[in-house]
């Protein structure tokens, strides 16, 4: 017995049907290099590839704004709890164009980057993980919008935008998350490259992002922030904006509540999958 | 000697699909197919056992049982025909896919090097390719750093470093891509059929830097088509063939081996055993044809040959300039007499209407009398897109039958025409 044991432990690797999970989050600080490569090569490429380059993510919310303002808010006559409508469609806007854009790109990134699963060997995981830290730049360049934008208002926010990192890191975790479960799934069936802009689109008007959360009547209210990026959203505006905007606490619980029953259940399932991804590709 | 690697009892099982060749699996089909085997099974209740909804489905054993022990040093060819499991073998020493069954234990630092430029970015320019490429390899950022000169150096492509690599030719590409994996510093070095790209004299710089690798006291596990480069390189062959292993030993006795069981009967394109390829292109057939058209198998000692070659191409390659077609003619023992590859010459293969169609002509052949085996290969970028081996045979005779005169074994394959003087 002590023999085998003995043999065991010469091997600094053993690959064995099952085995793969054993040293995984070990692997991925291993893999850390890679990590950083991806994320790097990601950004490089992506503002490479466009011709107007950065101006994209400033110029894509900006307009949408405009839209949104002009038709929630001056057509729909929607409340904008004290403050300026562009600005509170401005605040959603943010954490919502950082959700959706984390959700797409970590969705597909296991299929643009087949090329490396079925050639090399890492923790799978990186990939989408990478996806979202690219998408992560393009909002905090978007947030350097707002900046003016609030000056402009005369709108300082109080000491409540300390807490904004806690409701990047709802959104952070709703977007993996999600993304976790479909880029697994998106190996296995590829249509799912076709849902997923569907998800998205709807996902845009289910989510307080043109109108402020406060018109939902009350009784549905619970109901509704069962969609994790209501409590984002909420949260956002509450932290930047002030003005009328309160915290629906049990709703922001839901969300929370949901977004760790997502995260962990596309963890788990991405961790079952991922040994198979190659074989499938 | 310490064992550097040790392979037990190892399988690795796929099913095929055989329904609609399709390539993924869309959930439609998935629903729409567990609703029909549902109806199926309702139908049947009380009936027979109920036909399962796997009929389509097969399993196939890539590798069966494979059991080896690579000691610290070696330098082993994996040889086999397409198919026979020897990529399996790579990805699953490379952790890329898992085993069905069996055991792998590794004592070393690995690397592997299925292909050559995995995750280079056309966007990026040659230096921020190398670093990717380096970390994708599994170096560390220092030890790109410090080998980054060296690297540049060998690929011979310091001027075009700040340029993306979408401009490079396809040479200095594989070269800087090499070059990269070449500077890897692993005691175990996997490599799959990366010497099989760029031009002779590369290759030879490639393999210089592959026995270098070796001389150093190295594992090496090395597949190869290239039997030469297998001979030349290695001290040891493993032959695998559908899934297990058929031979282990010395080299030369393996590439006996390979040689033997590789020259199959049947030459044609459907049922080709040699078949493989990442697909986009699908060789439909390859004949020795008249000046015509029409068919032909038999020519005289020093005759002109025209091969045809018809294929279907798909529409994503349809605007490709750059796809080439290789030709090799072996002889009934599978020995390789002559390798021919478009790019050599000025050359542009025509894909636009999605087919290919063309007539590969020598003109003189000067081979001695017997059959002789032909394979073709459609490549792009150094990827084989579709591949046949022995798919069509010709036969060479001579002009009368008296004139025919029996060579002995071992002198040689040539029949160049002579003339002789008294001076």
């Amino acid at each position: 017995m002590a023999n085998t044991l003995n043999s065991e432990n010469q091997f600094t690797l053993v690959i064995e049907a099952g085995r793969a999970d054993r040293h995984y989050w070990l692997d991925i600080w291993r893999y850390r290099d890679l990590f950083f490569f991806l994320v790097w090569r990601d950004i490089l490429v992506r503002y490479k590839q466009t011709v107007i380059g950065i101006a994209w993510v400033v110029i894509r919310p900006i307009l949408t704004m405009l839209v949104f303002t002009l038709v929630f808010g001056k057509l729909a006559k929607l409340p904008s709890e004290g403050v300026p409508y562009s600005l509170m469609v401005f605040s959603g806007m943010l954490p919502w164009f950082f959700f959706s854009s984390a959700l797409s790109e970590s969705s597909n990134s296991m299929v643009t980057n087949s090329n490396l699963l079925s050639k090399i060997y890492f923790p799978r995981i990186i990939v989408p993980i990478s996806a979202i830290i690219v998408c992560l730049v393009d909002f905090f360049l978007s947030f350097l919008v707002l900046v003016p934008f609030m000056f402009y208002y005369g709108l300082f926010p109080d000491w409540k935008v300390i807490t904004i990192p806690f409701f990047l890191l709802l959104a952070i975790m709703a977007s993996l998350g999600c993304g976790l479960w479909l880029s697994a799934l998106n190996i296995k069936y590829r249509d799912f490259r076709f849902i997923l802009p569907f998800i998205v689109q709807i996902g845009l008007y289910v989510s307080p992002v043109g109108f402020s959360s406060n018109i939902v009547p009350e009784k549905w209210r619970l109901l509704y922030s069962v969609n994790p990026m209501v409590g984002v959203i909420d949260g956002f505006r509450w932290a930047l904006l002030g003005g009328n905007f309160k915290l629906y606490l049990p709703g922001l619980y839901a969300s929370i509540v949901l977004t760790l029953i997502v995260f962990m259940t596309g963890l788990s399932y991405f961790r079952r999958t991922e040994r198979t991804f190659a074989d499938l590709l | 000697m310490s064992v550097a690697i040790k392979v037990e009892n190892l399988s690795k099982q796929y099913q095929l699909r055989h329904q609609k060749q399709q390539r993924y699996v869309a959930l439609r089909d998935v629903i729409t197919n567990k609703a029909a085997s549902a109806w199926r099974g309702i139908r049947e209740i009380g009936k027979t056992k109920s036909i399962s909804a796997d009929l389509t489905r097969e399993t196939f054993w890539a590798l069966k049982d494979i059991n080896l022990e690579i000691e610290q040093g070696d330098r082993i060819g994996i040889i086999g025909r397409n198919g026979a499991g020897k990529s399996t073998l790579l990805k699953l020493l490379s952790r890329i896919i898992e085993p069905t069954t069996g055991k792998i234990s590794i004592n070393g630092r690995i690397s592997s090097l299925l292909e050559v430029g995995t995750g280079f970015h056309p966007e990026l320019t040659g230096r921020e390719n190398v670093y990717l490429n380096g970390a994708i390899l599994g170096m560390r950022h220092n030890e790109i750093k410090r080998k980054f000169d060296q690297i540049v150096a060998f690929a011979d492509v310091e001027r075009f470093l700040d340029t993306p690599v979408k401009h490079y030719s396809s040479g200095m590409y594989m070269r800087l891509a090499f070059s990269v994996a070449a500077h890897l510093d692993p005691e175990i070095l996997v490599v799959d059929e990366v010497l099989a790209v760029g031009d002779a004299q590369f290759q030879k710089k490639c393999l210089g830097k592959m026995k270098e690798v070796g001389s150093e006291g190295r594992t090496v596990l090395f597949v190869s088509h290239n039997m030469d480069a297998i001979t030349a390189f290695c001290n040891r062959g493993v032959v695998l063939g559908q899934g297990e292993v058929i031979f282990d030993g010395d080299v030369a006795r393996a590439r006996s081996e390979y040689l033997r069981q590789s020259t199959s009967k049947h030459v044609s394109v459907e049922n080709n055993s040699g078949r493989g390829g990442s697909g986009g292109v699908n060789v439909e057939w390859v004949g020795v044809e008249t000046p015509e058209g029409g068919p032909k198998n038999e020519i005289l000692v020093g005759d002109s040959l025209r091969v045809g070659l018809k294929a279907s191409v798909a529409d994503e390659l349809r605007t490709r300039k750059d796809i080439q077609v290789a030709f090799g003619i072996d002889s009934e023992d599978g020995t390789r007499h002559f390798t021919f590859l478009s790019s050599w010459i000025d050359f542009t293969l025509d894909v636009s209407a999605g087919s290919i169609n063309l007539q590969w002509y020598i003109e003189s052949v000067p081979l001695v009398p017997g059959r002789y085996l032909i394979s073709a290969t459609v490549l792009f970028q150094g990827e084989t897109l579709d591949s046949v081996q022995h798919c069509a045979e010709f036969r060479v005779s001579v002009p009368q039958k008296h004139m025919h005169i029996e060579r002995l074994q071992g002198w040689g394959v040539l029949d160049l025409s002579c003339k002789i003087f008294n001076r």
